[in-house]
């Protein structure tokens, strides 16, 4: 299915290919550079290219490129999930996903997309079974590999891959047992210029980590399950389970993972925790702009709105910006024309503001576009859906875990039209 | 692997020694750099002499870092071939990237390593056999394609399921390299098929898609057990899987929507009519089209195949999937598949994968367009949700406008157009002219907005954006063409807007429409023209060049008013500056303006510039895109990619569902209960069998990790002690366990599915066969135990197995022959037909007497029949020909010597008499000890009379017994005479020397067995 991978970078460098069927000449990626060419913005170039002989599949992130190479028909979501994994596994075993640790770590990196596939078609992708094959590496690692030389493969075979269970690896032991979870909420909304909410929602996740000993069971009950709407699970939650009982019955894998994403039924009203005044205007005829931007707290159950970052694209007239912040700090980039404004936390008592002109190009006329004005913020100790945990409970071991449960909310993708 | 272990086995000379100590040095400088041709020589030695801690650096660093960069690192071939067989499992992981990397260009090399992967096929542990084959079968090199086969052949039975899920998927990699040996691969692939574990399934279905996707017979037998494990296999299995089965129901099962779009076509009136209900009130909308549905299926009941609804009913829960790639597939699932009422919970699987990365987002909402424009009402509750950020990539606004397009309908045309007006003040440019033509889609599809978006467009001609004003004045002069004498006066403000538009795209688009439609604005045209003559200098070449067109269609129209101007602008024109505006003068001059030389054109004049323009059609780009799977990558690029497999159309009629029925494989159960029960086993069993197979198979249902319901703490068990038992050392067995255990499971499938099934036909014959069977056995008397043979291996037999066994009873249609008793089972998964024998072979002077021809033995029943053999007192094998309808068998029977007589009366005294006359060369004698256990009487009878056909002397003093050969008639005496401690002497007395000396060899076995 998958026939070559090229990793390209920023300033369109291939640097790293693998093969899993017969070599493709990584001049194949040259429809790749000109389709590149002709988007204008990094993103907008097409997921899938056609050449003569070859498809070109790509994904787009941390600003590399991941092109798969496909000679003939497969399920395009097929190829760019399995993309993303890639990119997700590589962010697990090394922090970050750049090109400096993939080119440090290029043994390590081929030994794991040697194991994700296997003639191109994906072999092993659950991160439990491959940290079993292929050890993640550490500098504490490193160093001893370098002084033994002994290597970051793991030595007994992995067993995962035969058991029951191909998420969870075996023989796990911790002194310490414990489970955390997550509770993440994040707003997506578009407001009008007005002020009235064109359209929100809320999107969940709750993202675990979990260190217990053995093959634990466990099972989570929600006090409100109703509230989710829509739901997609970590293939270890026993589905028929929720169907019947709304309860999340699972074995976990060991470690992070995502156990759960949801969709708050859009029937309920989304409270809308931050309002925003905004005057964002451009004179005929004369070569400057008025800009005043307030933001405000409400329907936040008492809880403080923090690290909030505005951020705006001002019309392409704009030459510069004067602006005196009431809090934070703000910044113009004249080229791009972005204007990123970080506030902080929000005092009720003293509402940021940020006020000025915009000085435009002398000549020019009035932009008739106005800017959209994206929020991003964080409430912590709060899902904004309602939605509560009522209990976890443990089976199948002995010893009594520490559990944990945090909730939070944040914008997703928040926008505020003028 | 020990840092400590010992040097590499293949050693270099002396020389490595000293190569060795300043190993680190080039690996740790620049590898990148181009100076390493330089140290390429030194890499060379370095890899073959190190100790295997080292290794790792060089194999890996060097090699792997040249592969990565895409340099040519094949003159270190055969140095890191070498260490192939190398201990640590790191050095040869990597060893394994290089060899699968550039075998093919070494091959005579490559070879060389073949041997340790042949060896790596024998392991006992299944990990290292499966990663052998895995990389033999990377190997592409020809002259291997043998050794893959049989590596595959072998690994596809193994008991591992690892084994065969890599099995599985070095077949598409063996096809690739030869797709010569596609027949055999086919086999492999049919046994792939029917194997029973999860991990198994979703690789071969993979093998099968890539090999043979044309071979949907294949799937008919394991079509319900895929469907029941798919919720167990890893998700990229799954994706496979249900591609594969959407494509297969195309062709077995019916139409479920046949009855609604014959309603659609029937009343394709109506059809705007329901379209405006739609929205208003989806509950009622349903009712109403169950209600017709309803009133259809009286006419022509449609009847959902169990298989049909068994398909939709487990790929359900798998929407919930994490992987958007297995939502999407269940998406054209059940888009391609449910009926109507039931595709509609997709929507909001496919909604929630918007939220996803924006290249998923991409694929989906591609499919969510062409989606919308069949079944609209399904995406409706979620309009919202195509609303577009500012901060989307322009690809994903375009394709969001699109499905906002499609979506829209009478009741929500005013939010969506609301919506429009605040994309239409984007900076993105491109996105703002699609944002036009969307409007000009609502536009055209909706007649109510038809003129408040005019009038929005209009408006947008005064846009100071060039693209923008182009783009409104291209839409709006497609709507006018559509209904041109409505909108005369729309026309007329766009006669007014000549005074303020200034972008000359506009203009000329504007003086277009006027000279189009001139005929509608008589008035107005002539004046409009009047004006641009007097700025004509002025004016963009491509405004001079829609006045000249102008001019020339009035001149045509109206000469009388306009033909001074219509002079006077093309003599402007002649001495323009640029010369496409004095050609297209000197052009429209010729044709328009009677002159004597003028030729036969200008007759036709009006016709070519008056000619009827057909109106532009606006529809969405998606339409017709759903004659492509969704979800493939021919759908995404509305072409055919290499390697589609045509969705199907739905068949007229549907095929024979009983082809997915699979076959009991019950042979010995059946064999025991038969014997035992005789007369009412039919009755019995049916029943009790099929209530506690069901129950077991409740059972197993659960066991399946992902999906059991209950929980309990069986599962937390269950999965413990098989983890726990998997580990590599015992694993062997634990497979085995579970192999046997799930061969178990298919016998009870099977079971159970012919019990559903009622093939009245299929009972008959059975009936038959077991009426047949009854009255052999009620005849035949077995005296003892009866020893049976084998006479056709099921193997061989191809399923067809028989046996053979000798029934001791007097052959009536031939006293001079051996009755031979045959057994046949079929253990195929089809009917054997014409059950006969054919060509006998035979020695001199032997006879046969068939049996009588068996018409059809059902799969997994079996039939006995007898038949009469003379082997003139001889053990020679009689040489038969077994035919079914399709196929011979060679076969042959050979007689133990005991066989070949039966039993005749004797007293005592006739016995000694007799005895006395077979004296000499025809008595053999031997000498024998008797086994403690069996000194007495009793023991003996039975010993010698299962040995031989032969009967007792009754009154003898010593065991005397006494028989007949068949054919011949002569007698046969056998006198155990018994003595103190098991010391015993066997005589046997007989004029057929031959058949003597082998019948005292047989009782002598029989008697110290």
């Amino acid at each position: 299915m998958i026939h070559s991978l090229f990793l390209i970078n920023a300033s369109g460098d291939i640097f790293l290919e693998k093969h899993w069927k017969s070599v493709v000449s990584r001049s194949v990626c040259d429809y790749f550079f000109e389709a590149q060419e002709r988007a204008t913005e990094p993103e907008n170039v097409p997921p899938v290219i056609p050449t003569p002989h070859h498809y070109l599949i790509s994904v787009l992130r941390h600003r590399i490129y991941f092109v798969a190479v496909i000679q003939s028909e497969v399920p395009p979501l097929f190829v760019i999930e399995f993309l993303h994994r890639v990119v997700d596994t590589f962010q697990d075993y090394f922090g970050v996903c750049t090109e400096a640790a993939i080119k440090d770590n290029v043994v390590v990196v081929y030994e794991l997309l040697e194991e994700m596939l296997d003639n191109g078609f994906p072999l092993a992708t659950e991160s439990n079974i491959l940290k079993e094959l292929i050890k993640p590496p550490t500098i504490l690692r490193t160093m001893v590999n370098t002084i033994t030389g002994s290597t970051n493969v793991g030595e007994q075979l992995p067993t995962g891959q035969l058991s029951v269970v191909p998420w969870r690896r075996t023989g796990v032991k911790y002194t310490n047992n414990e489970a955390y979870f997550d509770v993440v909420e994040e707003i997506d909304a578009i407001i009008d210029k007005s002020g009235s909410t064109i359209t929100a929602e809320i999107q969940g996740v709750i993202d675990a980590c979990v260190k217990l000993t053995g093959m634990p069971d466990l099972t989570l009950s929600f006090m409100n399950p109703r509230l989710l709407d829509d739901v997609s699970f970590h293939p270890c939650v026993r589905f028929k389970r929720w169907e019947a009982e709304r309860i999340l019955s699972f074995i976990p894998p060991d470690g992070n993972f995502r156990l759960l994403s949801y969709h708050v039924s859009s029937q309920n009203l989304v409270a809308i925790p931050v309002y925003v005044k905004h005057n964002i205007t451009f004179r005929e005829g004369s070569s400057q702009g008025r800009f005043d931007l307030t933001l405000g707290p409400k329907q936040t159950m008492g809880k403080a709105v923090e690290s909030v970052l505005v951020s705006s694209q001002l019309p392409r007239g704009v030459l510069n910006a004067n602006l005196n912040p009431s809090q934070g700090a703000y910044t113009f980039d004249p080229v791009t024309k972005l204007l990123t404004w970080d506030v902080g936390k929000i005092n009720p008592q003293k509402l940021p503001n940020l006020k000025g002109t915009m000085n435009l190009q002398a000549g020019a006329s009035k932009p008739d576009e106005n800017p959209t004005i994206n929020i991003q913020f964080k409430i912590q100790q709060m899902a904004i859906s309602g939605l509560k945990v009522n209990r976890l409970d443990m089976y199948g071991e002995k010893y009594k875990p520490f559990k944990g449960i945090k909730y939070m909310t944040k914008a997703g993708k928040f926008q505020v039209r003028t | 692997m020990s840092a400590s272990s010992a040097f590499n086995e293949e050693k270099m000379g002396s020389s490595s020694v000293g190569e060795a100590e300043y190993a680190y040095d080039p690996v740790s400088g620049k590898i990148f750099s181009s100076d390493y041709n330089r140290h390429q020589s030194r890499y060379r030695c370095i890899i073959c002499a190190q100790k295997e801690s080292h290794l790792v650096h060089y194999v890996g660093r060097v090699s792997l870092q040249m592969i990565a960069r895409g340099k040519n690192a094949s003159d270190l071939f055969p140095a890191v071939v070498k260490n192939v067989a190398c201990k640590n499992i790191e050095v040869k992981k990597l060893v394994y990237v290089y060899l699968v990397r550039y075998a093919e260009e070494q091959q005579d090399l490559a070879l060389l390593s073949i041997s340790t992967f042949q060896r790596g096929l024998k392991d006992p542990n299944q990990l290292i056999r499966a990663s052998a084959l895995r990389v033999l079968s990377s190997i592409r090199v020809t002259i291997i394609v043998p050794i893959m086969m049989l590596a595959i052949k072998e690994a596809a039975s193994d008991m591992s399921p690892y084994v065969r899920k890599t099995a599985a998927h070095a077949i598409p990699k063996l096809y690739s390299l030869d797709p010569e040996q596609k027949d055999q691969l086919i086999e492999v692939i049919e046994k792939l098929l029917a194997d029973k574990t999860t991990l198994v399934a979703g690789s071969v279905v993979m093998a099968f898609e890539e090999v043979c996707p044309e071979r949907i017979d294949l799937i008919h037998k394991n079509y319900r057990k895929l469907c029941n494990l798919l919720i167990d296999v890893e998700e990229w299995g799954q994706v496979v899987i249900i591609n594969m089965l959407t494509r297969y129901a195309r062709t077995q099962f019916l139409n479920p929507n046949l009855n609604e779009s014959l309603l659609e076509d029937g009343g394709s009136g109506d059809k705007t009519f329901y379209g405006s209900d739609e929205d208003e009130d989806d509950d009622e909308k349903e009712n109403k089209e169950k209600a017709e549905a309803a009133a259809l299926a009286k006419r022509k009941p449609y009847v959902m195949d169990p298989d049909h609804r068994l398909l939709l009913r487990n790929t359900k829960p798998l929407l919930q999937s994490r992987n958007a790639a297995v939502v999407m597939a269940v998406a054209q699932l059940y888009f391609h598949l449910a009926p109507k009422a039931e595709v509609g919970v997709i929507a909001k699987a496919l909604v929630r994968l918007l939220r996803s990365h924006s290249e998923v987002q991409f694929v989906v909402l591609q499919n969510v367009a062409t989606m919308t424009i069949r079944r609209r009402g399904m995406f409706e509750p979620y309009l919202k949700s195509f609303y577009i950020r500012s901060t989307d990539p322009t690809l994903i606004k375009i394709l969001k406008l699109e499905v906002l397009t499609n979506l829209a309908n009478e009741t929500n045309i005013s939010t969506i157009l609301r919506e429009f007006q605040t994309y239409i003040k984007s900076m993105d440019k491109d996105f703002v002219a699609a944002t036009i033509q969307a409007i000009g889609r609502c536009a055209t599809n909706i007649g109510e907005v038809r003129d408040t978006c005019l009038n929005g467009l209009v408006q947008l001609l005064s846009n100071r954006d060039e693209l923008v004003v182009a783009e409104s004045v291209v839409v709006i002069k497609k709507l006018l063409q559509m209904q041109p004498e409505k909108h005369s006066d729309i026309i007329k403000h766009m006669a007014k807007l000549t005074d303020n538009i200034q972008v000359p795209m506009a203009r000329a688009s504007i003086l277009w429409l006027i000279g189009e439609y001139c005929e509608h604005v008589p008035k107005i045209a002539p004046d409009v023209l009047r004006k641009m003559a007097k700025s004509f200098t002025y004016e963009e070449d491509i405004v001079k060049l829609q006045i000249l067109n102008l001019a020339a269609k009035l001149y045509l129209t109206n000469s009388k008013q306009t033909k001074l101007l219509t002079q006077y602008v093309l003599n402007l024109a002649k001495y323009d500056q640029n010369y496409d505006i004095r050609d297209r003068a000197r052009f429209i001059r010729q044709l328009i303006v009677p002159t004597e030389k003028s030729g036969a054109l200008s007759k036709y004049a009006k016709k070519l510039f008056l000619a009827l323009k057909p109106a532009p059609v606006l529809e969405s780009p998606f339409k017709d895109r759903d004659h492509f799977q969704l979800g493939s990558l021919s759908h995404l690029l509305n072409a055919k990619a290499g390697g589609y497999q045509e969705l199907p159309d739905w068949p007229e009629a549907a095929p024979d569902p009983s082809v997915r029925n699979v076959e009991t494989e019950e042979v010995l159960n059946t064999g025991e209960g038969r014997i035992g029960l005789l007369g009412d086993w039919r009755e019995v069993p049916e029943w009790t069998k099929c209530s506690s197979r069901e129950k077991r198979k409740e059972k197993k249902v659960e066991k399946p990790f992902y999906s059991d319901s209950e929980g309990e703490s069986g599962p937390t068990e269950s999965a413990d002690s098989e983890t726990n038992s998997a580990s590599a050392s015992d694993s062997a067995s634990d497979s085995e366990q579970s192999r046997s255990s799930s061969e178990s499971e298919e016998s009870d499938e099977g079971s159970e599915s012919e019990e559903e099934k009622e093939n009245k036909n299929k009972k008959k014959v059975v009936k038959k066969a077991v009426k047949e069977r009854d009255t052999i056995f009620q005849t035949i008397t077995p005296s003892g135990t009866l020893k049976s043979y084998e006479l056709l291996h099921r193997i061989t037999g191809e399923g067809l197995s028989v046996e053979y066994c000798f029934g001791r009873q007097p052959f009536s249609p031939d006293a001079n022959m051996v009755a031979v008793q045959l057994q046949f089972t079929n253990n195929s998964t089809s009917e054997t037909k014409n059950l006969h024998m054919k060509d006998v072979k035979l020695q001199s002077g032997m006879r046969v007497k068939e049996f009588p021809e068996i018409e059809l033995l059902p799969a997994g029943d079996t039939a006995s029949a007898v038949m009469g053999i003379d082997f003139c007192d001889s053990t020679q094998a009689a040489n038969l020909q077994l035919c079914t309808s399709t196929r011979k068998f060679f076969v042959s029977i050979q007689p133990p010597v005991g066989e070949l007589m039966r039993p005749v009366f004797l007293t005592e005294n006739e016995f000694k008499r007799e005895q006395g006359q077979l004296m000499g060369m025809n008595e053999l004698t031997e000498k024998l000890i008797l086994d403690a256990k069996y000194r007495n009487e009793h023991a003996i009878v039975q010993r010698v009379t299962t040995a031989a056909h032969l009967s007792r002397v009754p009154c003898g003093s010593d065991n005397e017994f006494a028989g007949r050969t068949v054919t011949s008639g002569s007698l046969v005496l056998v006198t155990v005479a018994t003595g103190e401690e098991g010391v015993a002497q066997l005589t046997v007395n007989c004029e057929k020397m031959v058949i003597g000396t082998m019948l005292v060899k047989d009782i002598l076995l029989a008697l110290t067995q």
